[in-house]
């Protein structure tokens, strides 16, 4: 899983959508995001402006549509949720080759995927230009709670030690011939994630300890631009453009 | 489970976002006192054990691994308070980060696997902890319940989000029946993990358990759940499953959802039934030639519990051949 390293979502580059800041770039995703949850599902020509704004800052950034399409493949578990739809939904029914597939669901999965790929395909572009320390400081300019931020910080900096301390946990007991296939072999995956958490737990300590021995204060200094009054223009033009097409396709519907 | 943008609607989702920002501001306020600035570093690390503990995977039957929610345990371990705030950072990451889950569905998905596996997991725990004999066998087993209870709680709160703006229009019972039922038996396996991780740390830090440090346990006397308390807590999360799906079930669908009351008004119904799945052997979700209504609707719904578990089964098998020839 991507969890492993956290640089695999950043693709590097130097595009527009690359140097700007990261505070109007988590806006405009905000606003982008809420304004395909709004559109009404009827509205396809909403949803076709959304899809084309979408492309156009995939474009922008220089990223590969295989690239997007690989970063897509985690809504499939939602994208079979909403397949299913159509066979359990209520109300009328229609025939389609032969399958009696209720209207009411079929609205009802394609409402769910489109807006899902969509609001899926923003957070991917930008993750594929913003680095984790821009996204986090990006947040605390948004007034996010700077202590939620820095546990945010702290986390991710230190989630490839954890998932490396877990991965030489199981490469020991893999290497010792531990394949567990049952629910009642669950002791030495137990065992284990209480060793982690001890060692989690300790590891923390230690970092307390040593920063505090540093001059911590508990504010982790940031070093990022201050985002002009321009930078947020751009950015948010293309939400605009977004919350016009849903407004559009509120009225039209 | 994340849900994504678009599984529930934007009311509820703005709502939800309102009911978990608040949450968490109480969260930060109580957690402040015991964690203050100065723990940041430590509370960022329990952040990273829960999100790799969630990477996890653990067997089940057959090949086929769950992974764990995690938000009893981290109760448990950390208090409710530090528990909530390290529970909502976590699912703040996964979909700012690793877009694992919707960003405008944060709010439902904070409060489904962060406030209420929490709330719920503590909250059992200590009601539980008041009738049972202070000691480190009555933790594990307080907390292997809590765990459960946490689990099949967080399904019914994605039950009760999407009664209140789901799209698609499953009817609500079906939803109910397949959501509490399979969260009943998964919870099984997330009570198990919290009782053995308990287990686990009270062995080696006993003082790390915050659980058991508001009791004054100090000292382990047992790190394992018996056998015969293992066999009993898995029958009775099986027992609840079976229930949920024979019982509660049906008894929920004679209350037809609204456009189902609309269309007996309307007095279209039977005619939409009799072209719709009429010739499928789970029409509507009764099997044919069982007598009666419900005990039709209580056969649909076991046949379709076995169905998903082999049809789980079987998938694991496939991937997993491919995985473990890939690993070695």
């Amino acid at each position: 899983m991507a969890g492993t390293h956290t640089h695999a979502l950043f693709v590097h580059g130097d595009s527009e959508l690359h140097r700007l800041p990261a505070s109007p770039k988590l806006g405009a995703l905000g606003l982008f995001v809420l304004a395909v949850v709004l559109t009404p599902r009827e509205a396809i020509g909403a949803f076709g402006v959304h899809a084309g704004l979408v492309l156009l800052g995939a474009w922008i950034a220089g990223l590969k549509p295989m690239f997007m399409a690989r970063r897509l493949l985690i809504e499939i578990p939602f994208v079979l949720f909403a397949i299913f739809l159509p066979f359990v939904g209520g109300g009328e029914r229609i025939e389609v080759v032969g399958l009696s597939l209720s209207i009411e669901g079929l609205w009802g999965g394609w409402n769910i995927v489109a807006k899902a790929t969509l609001g899926l395909a923003a957070s991917v572009v930008l993750t594929a230009t913003t680095t984790v320390p821009d996204i986090l400081s990006g947040l605390d300019r948004l007034r996010v709670p700077r202590l939620i931020t820095s546990i945010a910080g702290f986390m991710v900096r230190y989630l490839d030690v954890i998932a490396g301390e877990m991965h030489r946990m199981r490469m020991a007991m893999l290497s010792r011939g531990h394949n567990p296939r049952w629910i009642w072999q669950l002791k030495a995956y137990t065992a284990s994630a209480g060793a982690l958490f001890i060692r989690s737990y300790e590891r923390g300590e230690r970092v307390y300890y040593a920063m505090t021995a540093r001059g911590f204060t508990g504010r982790i200094p940031t070093f990022d631009e201050k985002a002009r009054p321009a930078d947020w223009a751009r950015a948010l033009s293309l939400p605009a453009i977004a919350w016009f097409a849903a407004g559009w396709g509120v009225v039209a519907g | 489970m994340h849900i994504p943008d678009g599984f529930i609607n934007g009311a509820t989702s703005l709502g939800a976002g309102v009911v978990a920002a608040s949450s968490l501001a109480a969260g930060l306020r109580r957690a402040g006192r015991v964690l203050q600035d100065r723990q940041i570093p430590l509370a960022g690390l329990l952040a990273a054990f829960v999100f790799v503990l969630q990477m996890l995977n653990f067997p089940v039957v057959g090949g086929m691994s769950g992974h764990l929610l995690g938000g009893a345990l981290a109760a448990l371990l950390v208090g409710p308070w530090i528990g909530l705030v390290v529970m909502t950072v976590v699912i703040g990451v996964q979909a700012l980060l690793f877009a694992d889950g919707g960003l405008s569905a944060l709010g439902l998905n904070v409060i489904n696997m962060g406030l209420l596996t929490v709330a719920t997991g503590w909250l059992a725990f200590r009601f539980l902890m008041i009738v049972l004999p202070k000691n480190s066998t009555s933790i594990l087993t307080a907390g292997a319940f809590g765990a459960w209870l946490s689990v099949v709680v967080s399904s019914l709160g994605f039950v009760g989000e999407y009664s209140i703006g789901g799209v698609g229009n499953a009817s609500l019972s079906t939803v109910l029946a397949a959501m509490a039922g399979t969260h009943a038996l998964i919870g099984i396996g997330e009570g198990l993990i919290t009782a053995g991780v308990l287990g686990a740390v009270l062995a080696v830090r006993p003082d790390l358990v915050h659980g058991a440090r508001i009791f004054g346990i100090s000292r382990a006397d047992t790190t394992l759940l018996s056998r015969r308390r293992v066999a009993l807590f898995v029958a009775g999360g099986v027992a609840v499953a079976a229930l949920l799906v024979t019982v509660v079930a049906p008894l929920a669908s004679d209350d037809p959802d609204g456009l189902e009351r609309v269309a007996i008004d309307q007095g279209f119904a039977d005619e939409a039934q009799d072209h719709s799945l009429g010739d499928s052997p789970l029409a509507g979700y009764d099997v044919q030639g069982v007598e009666g209504d419900r005990m039709g609707t209580v056969v649909a719904g076991l046949i379709g519990l076995g169905a998903t578990f082999v049809a789980g089964v079987a998938f694991m098998i496939v991937v997993r051949g491919k995985r473990v020839r890939s690993n070695h």
